[in-house]
């Protein structure tokens, strides 16, 4: 035919909005960029230096940090794609991705909403209705409660009814924010209100429903594409089983160790499911494996491009958000079921700034030092960040995702190991070692993979403290890292004194440094950033001895450890190849300062190591009676409680002089749209007591202490 | 093969520079007696040196030690080098002052000396050795402690007291106190280099007792470290006994009573660490760029070329054996840059060799004995010291000296006159000066060859190097005559045996007091050094000498 009737409409985008931040929105950027398509970013005041901004070929402020004031305000965002005059909007995941009245405004107001349609959204949003239509359609569901009824008693009956344990979860959102687990009757109550709680917070929304908890299951969703010419395609699976609260941090496509029959009948629900909705654009259907029955039922349908989307595209080579464009531009699909691929094995890593002994707590700071892996055709990172940028409260504290791709899972787990090990980043508190520790586990690298995994394996992945052999395994490699540190260290200040030596004064500052009849000595006290044991950290001394031929001799306080003679090489920047015994290897550092220590990070081989060092700077401190040494950890007084993170107050269970026992929760903070509940750590009094509801504290803010009182005890015992 | 080689490129290069440079050969003989033997002699020399060294850097024994650690006190050298950048190298002075000089060791004369860079800035550092004899002064503590102010006042270099000391050495107060240079010469320098903007700091980090509490208080700034840091006029023992009183030493002079109440200190340090880093940042606000004059040991020539010859063969080549001869242009031909020398009337008074060089690129004259000093050898010296000071040139001898020529036809010839006109060139001199023992340094060979009366700005020995006013040989000689003929006046005959004897005796007090460790012991130097750290020496010590202005050189009466 001369005249292809497959062009549905000629007028096609050429400018996208994306409404979004970080890394999807760079993710976006590119391809469209690829596309020949313009591109506008949005921005709020925390993110005016963001690489996001400065990717974009336009820029349009939308408003203060906050996401409400700002990411989540619709009108701010359809006015900004006016003024630019963009023909499409790109939502990314988060945000508005999923708000059916954002994809309706875009509509109305004349912008191709580059999604699917607004009402698959609010059919999908709303996990009642969703379990609804997907019943009727005849995938099979989670046996439980989606009822409109939420009567507290009524919804404790109906969890008798499906038998506990019991998962409790808001209808609207997702991300497992909100989510509790109910083992029995007697926790019902309190874990229902906080679900109510955290819901209205976060999604405005307080419906809850119940479903029974099944103990081993594994978490997968298959991706699936529709056109706006009614069909549908699933481009395969992705297990993204590996979670820690209930948030993903691992995930691969395919799954592993499922069978191809299994596979392709989750793939025809995953259709079935989009088609009785009328999908079109980018969705995941999300299934939930109970691996005991080897039944899977249907979870929820994310109406949205996902986190994990890359791991899908290296196994079938395709760009999905080019799909997106083509499927708004109205095209039809650009491949059949037939003809998608499946092709080799792919992971991804999600790098966040955590604090992964305390529990994952999200983490916030500067990003000092940031060399994420170089990216080839079988390795890709994406990121949102640069170096010396915020990681900031306001938004998700994700700073990469890391993307492998290999022949198969085994070859594809080396890879990600080895880009982990290279993966830098220092100024914050990451997860990247946890994830090194996950992907080396030998069940992880069987495929024996479940959403209760780092539980089950806690032993495993978290170092007891108590360990002895580990304990000093991980003290010797330390103590290596610190000899190379302080070589390095040496190494590097000689070379950019020789480049500008201070004062003019080059005959100084010869390497070694000229002593008469002896040889230049210096110590370096690093202080061990235990990050594996979340114990103090640990001081280490060395002393350095110039050598007459430009090694370094170091000897460590402990006669365990022989001197060891190290040669340097500079490589430039904060590379370096050290010699000792013969023995060369590669060295990056990255340092930086911070609250008056020196942090500096060492990576070698498959080690990374966090130490700091004092900086001895005059401090204007002219307290003559209380000193203290000086010490890099601010310490408070006994009993005090401070935020284990920046956050804001959203309750206050206590007031002062309050008699609280220890563990008794006093006030919850949320972060990171999580709530953390702070709990007492003694038995006592609680005074100081000075935040309220809505107040914004810092990380390391006290908040309150908790005292021991006699006076009260003995008033109590006499009143009694 | 290889020398072959790069003597053969040196021939190159002068012929391709139209001989406009003067690139001297290599001149030793590597496979000459003289050569091994002086290199055996060497290594046994540097070893003896090296061990006693050892001994003096223990500081006063490991039980003094092992005290000073647990009250929290860093060793001087430690301390200085918390105070130094880090990287930057430090001139010490006089490791071996006080070596076998009172019954009991005095491990560097109790007082740590040298110069090094702190925050660009070159400054003098003296530190008192808390382990050596509580830090007290001996008479040879307050003559170190003084040679250090004169170089720092001569460079205009800050300078850095780092005080731990009791005070005077009382059972020496004779020899400590009362003289021109003894105890409280040390606060008049202060005062006088105050006076002409040369920085004091002072930072007390243990006692500083009686006289000692001067130094602090003649300083321009400083600092105290609580706990550690006491001063008083009288400790707390004597307090009592004067007046009754009874009070800690914290109480009556720590550094929260001088920092908040007497004003005696200036900055209140929480531990010593804290104290030295106080003192980095002092140096680090010095402005001294204010004075133009200042260069602060900066010199512009940071491109220079190394000798082309190796520079440890100078162990080799330095002279173990007096009365062997050997020509000091192998010597020069390893300290300067490029190996090259200029020489000037070269064909002229041959036993001393003149002519420009530079070392680490900071143009020098030099001037070296290459035998007895004639009449024309001393005329030459006297004319080249005059074009140095006529140009601003530092001077470098290289002393090798048996003095000046003696006998009738020098007599007549008028070599006192020559000799004078000499001295009296090396004495007016106003550039920087630095001396060099490279072997021996006899009679008024030493005055001409700028010695220690000569105000050098840096004086060292090497370890083989001998000074005495004639050789042990020649003195026995003369006072053997002497002898003799005092005891023929009253009759006494002599044997040859009591003869011998008595030459013998001459002959080892001769030998032991010419010695390079009697010497340095003393003080009649800035202490031994490695041949082969000459160059580098040589270097640090130019770049040191920098900050002295340009002066007018005017000369006295030379006698025609």
């Amino acid at each position: 035919r001369l005249y292809s009737t497959r062009s549905v409409k000629n007028v096609k985008i050429e400018k996208i909005l994306i409404a979004n931040r970080g890394e999807i929105a760079c993710r976006i950027m590119r391809t469209a960029k690829r596309l020949g398509i313009r591109t506008v970013a949005v921005y709020s005041d925390a993110d005016k230096h963001s690489l996001h901004v400065k990717s974009a070929d336009e820029a349009i402020h939308i408003g203060p940090a906050a996401a409400r004031l700002s990411y989540l305000k619709a009108d701010s965002i359809i006015d900004a794609a006016r003024r630019t005059g963009a023909q499409a909007i790109h939502p990314g995941y988060g945000f508005l991705s999923e708000s059916s009245a954002f994809a309706q405004l875009c509509e109305d107001e004349g912008f191709t909403f580059i999604g699917p349609p607004a009402s698959a959204i609010r059919d999908m949003g709303d996990k009642s209705a969703s379990k609804r239509i997907m019943g009727a359609a005849g995938v099979p569901l989670v046996p439980g409660y989606h009822g409109e009824q939420q009567d507290i008693e009524l919804m404790k009956s109906e969890a008798e009814k499906i038998g506990y344990p019991i998962l409790i979860k808001p209808t609207h959102g997702g991300g497992g924010k909100g989510m509790r687990i109910v083992t029995n009757p007697t926790e019902f109550v309190d874990s229902f209100l906080g679900a109510q709680r955290e819901a209205a917070a976060s999604f405005g929304v307080n419906t809850i429903l119940l479903e029974k908890y099944i103990t081993k299951p594994r978490h997968i969703e298959v991706q699936v594409f529709g056109d706006k010419h009614g069909n549908v395609v699933h481009l395969n699976e992705r297990d993204c089983s590996v979670q820690r609260r209930h948030q993903k941090i691992i995930e691969e496509a395919p799954a592993p160790n499922i069978m191809r029959d299994f596979r392709s009948e989750l793939g025809e629900a995953a259709v079935s499911a989009a088609k009785a909705v009328g999908y079109f654009n980018a969705g995941t259907v999300e299934f939930i494996v109970d691996t005991i029955t080897g039944k899977f039922y249907f979870m929820e349908m994310n109406t949205r491009l996902q986190v994990e989307h890359p791991v899908t595209e290296m196994i079938v080579g395709q760009d999905l958000v080019e799909w997106q464009i083509r499927i708004a531009n109205g095209e039809h699909l650009p491949m059949s079921q037939s003809e998608v691929p499946l092709l080799g094995h792919a992971f991804e890593a999600r790098i966040y700034a955590e604090n992964v002994p305390k529990g994952f707590l999200p983490a916030t700071g500067v990003l000092h030092h940031y060399r994420p892996v170089t990216e080839s055709s079988t390795v890709r990172v994406e990121t949102g960040v640069k170096e010396g940028d915020d990681v900031s409260m306001h938004y998700d504290p994700m700073i990469a995702k890391l993307v492998v791709w290999a022949e198969n899972r085994a070859a594809a787990l080396v890879k990600l190991r080895d880009c982990l090990f290279k993966f830098q980043v220092a100024g914050l508190p990451t997860n990247i070692d946890f994830i090194l520790k996950l992907a080396n586990h030998e069940a992880f690298k069987n495929g024996d993979v479940e959403t209760h995994f780092i539980e089950n394996f806690r032993d495993d992945l978290f170092v007891d403290p108590n360990h002895m052999k580990l304990a000093k395994e991980a003290y010797d490699a330390a103590k290596t890292s610190a000899i190379l540190v302080a070589a390095c260290f040496c190494e590097k200040e000689h070379v950019s004194i020789r480049k500008s030596p201070p004062g003019g004064l080059s005959i100084w500052y010869s390497n070694p440094p000229f002593r008469v009849h002896h040889r230049a000595t210096r110590t370096f006290e690093l202080e061990w950033e235990n990050d594996i044991f979340d114990k103090d950290s640990e001081i280490l001394t060395l002393s350095i001895i110039y050598q007459h031929n430009g090694k370094y001799l170091i000897k460590t306080g402990d006669s365990s450890c022989p001197a060891q003679e190290i040669r340097v090489e500079h490589l430039g920047n904060d590379d370096f190849r050290t010699e000792v015994d013969g023995a060369c290897i590669n060295i990056s550092l990255g340092a930086y300062f911070k609250d008056q220590n020196e942090h500096i990070h060492i990576w070698h081989g498959s080690h990374h190591h966090h130490f700091r060092r004092k900086i001895h700077r005059v401090l204007l401190d002219d307290d003559t009676t209380q000193w203290k040494p000086i010490s890099g950890l601010v310490s408070h007084e006994r009993g005090a409680v401070v935020a284990p993170m920046a956050g804001l107050v959203v309750k206050v269970l206590v007031e002062n002089g309050m008699r609280v026992e220890e563990g008794q929760p006093i006030l919850v903070l949320e972060a990171m749209k999580m709530e953390h509940i702070v709990k007492s750590q003694t038995a006592g009094l609680v005074s100081g007591l000075q935040v309220n509801v809505g107040q914004q504290v810092s990380d390391g803010f006290v908040l309150f202490s908790v005292k021991f009182s006699i006076l009260y005890d003995l008033m109590s015992a006499v009143s009694r | 093969l290889a020398r072959r080689g790069a003597s053969s490129s040196c021939f190159f290069r002068r012929k391709s520079r139209f001989f406009s440079s003067g690139i001297l050969p290599d001149g030793v003989d590597r496979a000459s007696e003289a050569f091994s033997r002086n290199s055996e002699i060497m290594a046994g020399l540097l070893s003896q040196l090296q061990s006693r060294i050892s001994n003096v850097m223990e500081g006063g024994g490991a039980a003094a030690v092992e005290r000073n650690k647990s009250r929290n006190k860093l060793l001087p050298r430690d301390r200085i080098n918390h105070i130094l950048d880090p990287g930057s190298s430090f001139l010490e002075l006089s490791q071996l002052a006080g070596y076998e000089l009172y019954k009991e060791p005095l491990q560097s004369g109790g007082v740590v000396t040298g110069i090094g860079a702190v925050h660009g800035k070159l400054c003098m550092f003296v530190a008192n050795d808390p382990t050596v004899k509580g830090g007290t002064y001996y008479p040879i503590t307050v003559k170190k402690h003084l040679r250090a102010q004169e170089i720092a006042a001569r460079c205009r270099l800050p300078c850095l007291y780092l005080v731990d000391s009791g005070g005077a050495f009382l059972p020496m107060q004779a020899e400590v106190f009362p003289d021109r240079d003894n105890f409280g010469r040390i606060f008049y320098n202060q005062a006088i280099m105050s006076s002409e903007g040369i920085p004091q700091i002072a930072l007390v980090l243990g006692s500083c007792t009686a006289g000692g509490a001067y130094i602090p208080a003649m300083a321009d700034e400083s600092v105290m470290v609580k706990g550690n840091g006491t001063i008083f006029l009288a400790g707390p023992p004597l307090v009592k006994a004067a007046t009754g009183e009874e009070i800690s030493a914290e109480d009556l002079g720590g550094a929260v009573v001088h920092c908040k109440t007497s004003g005696v200190a200036d900055y209140f340090a929480q531990d010593e660490l804290h104290a030295l880093s106080i003192g980095r940042n002092i140096i680090k606000n010095l402005h001294m760029a204010a004075n133009h004059r200042m260069e602060n040991g900066r010199h512009n020539a940071s491109d220079y070329k190394e000798p082309l010859y190796d520079i440890e063969e100078l162990r080799s080549i330095a002279p173990t054996d007096l009365k062997q001869s050997f020509d000091i242009r192998s010597i020069i031909a390893r300290t300067v840059d490029g190996s090259e020398f200029d020489e000037f009337k070269k064909l002229y008074g041959t036993t001393l060799v003149t002519g420009f060089a530079k070392i680490h690129g900071t143009p020098v004259g030099i001037i070296g004995n290459n035998g007895v000093l004639f009449n024309e050898s001393a005329l030459k010296g006297a004319h080249f010291i005059e074009l140095c000071t006529q140009r601003n040139i530092p001077l470098v001898f290289l002393q090798n000296i048996t003095g000046f020529m003696v006998g009738s036809k020098s007599e007549a010839g008028g070599i006192a006159k020559a000799g004078a006109k000499m001295v009296m060139a090396v004495s007016c001199a106003k550039v920087p000066k630095i001396t060099i023992i490279v072997g021996g340094s006899f009679g008024a060979g030493n005055y001409a060859m700028c010695g220690r009366a000569y105000s050098p700005d840096f004086m060292f020995f090497w370890p083989n190097a001998r000074i005495s006013v004639m050789g042990g040989v020649q003195a026995a000689g003369v006072l053997t005559q002497v002898e003799r003929s005092n005891k023929k006046k009253r009759g006494i005959q002599w044997t040859n045996e009591e003869e011998e004897n008595f030459k013998a005796k001459v002959v080892e007090a001769y030998e032991k007091e010419g010695n390079a460790y009697y010497s340095t012991a003393r003080l009649w130097d800035d202490g031994i050094i490695d041949p082969a750290d000459t160059r580098r020496i040589l270097g640090l010590c130019l770049s040191a000498c920098n900050n002295r202005a340009p002066e007018c050189t005017k000369f006295g009466v030379f006698r025609m």
